[in-house]
């Protein structure tokens, strides 16, 4: 017989204990629900403009939620906490993009441009061109900007941290990025992390 | 016009997820509990996201209406 067992009285009503033990067992699983802070844990790796979006707003939104949110940016990732940041899309090899005029007349604008990819690679500045049209579609939705995104997780504690590999590999400098940034880590830090995160993303 | 009964209000007009919630948030959190926030948007996402706002949050969605293409909150703070 164990210790818990010999503290259980021999005449106890088994049926009427379980049944008070379940009812307890639920309002203590309903208070531990009510106090637990949710926790999102995103792993970044993309460093285009389009793909800057789901890491921002996803720590932004769950921060305003209450969240508690942490997000590691690595490899390709790590431009998006460049102090300056020059952010480009490359509409090549990705036919999901629409290619739409974000000013003229809206029959202009309703025209969805296929451009073969051969003109895409072909045309010097191409990119660039693209991301200008971009970023005048997001000012025109009224969607934030990458920099406005990432100030309002700043303002809201979101932990961003950097992964010291990518630092080496690509021959960056701490100077470039910005001083915010809580820790430079490897991924047997962010792990533990994210392994105790209620959600975990790799964007 | 309710947001004359509200403590304060929030124009959220021409701003596109999640930047609704944000300013939303924002502007709750330099108030006092029981204290109302108006806000009127203009995305149409805004409707479901204010009401998984406050039901996450546990802040009350005391009132919420679509008025000619625009939508009008009202928050009470928790």
């Amino acid at each position: 017989m164990g210790a818990a067992e010999k503290l259980i009285p021999e005449n106890l009503d088994k049926s009427l204990f379980n049944q008070w033990f379940d009812q307890r067992f639920e309002t203590k699983m309903a208070e531990r629900e009510a106090a637990h802070v949710p926790s999102l844990a995103i792993i970044a790796t993309k460093g285009t403009l389009d793909w800057a979006y789901p890491p921002f707003i996803l720590a932004s939104t769950a921060s305003a939620l209450g969240w508690d949110v942490s997000v590691f940016f690595t490899f390709y990732g790590l431009e998006l906490l460049k102090k300056d940041l020059h952010l480009e899309i490359s509409p090549l090899g990705n036919p999901s993009m629409p290619m739409k005029m974000p000013f003229g007349p809206q029959w202009l604008k309703d025209i969805n441009w296929k451009i073969p990819n051969v003109v895409m690679a072909g045309v010097p500045g191409f990119e660039k061109m693209a991301t200008g049209l971009m970023q005048q579609t997001v000012k025109n939705n009224g969607v934030a900007s990458i920099e406005e995104l990432r100030s309002i997780c700043l303002e809201a504690d979101v932990k961003l941290v950097a992964c010291q590999m990518t630092v080496e590999l690509f021959g960056h400098s701490h100077d470039d990025f910005i001083p915010e940034i809580k820790d430079w880590i490897g991924a047997a830090s962010f792990l533990p992390v994210a392994q105790k995160s209620d959600v975990c993303l790799f964007i | 016009m309710m947001s004359t009964h509200a403590t304060q209000s929030l124009d959220a007009r021409g701003l596109n997820c999640p930047l609704p919630i944000l300013r939303t948030k924002k502007a709750l959190s330099s108030m006092g509990t029981g204290e109302t926030l108006a806000i009127t948007s203009t995305d149409p996402g805004s409707l479901k996201d204010m009401q998984a706002f406050c039901k996450q949050t546990g802040h009350e969605l005391v009132s919420s209406s679509t008025n000619q293409g625009e939508f009008e909150f009202l928050i009470r703070r928790a």
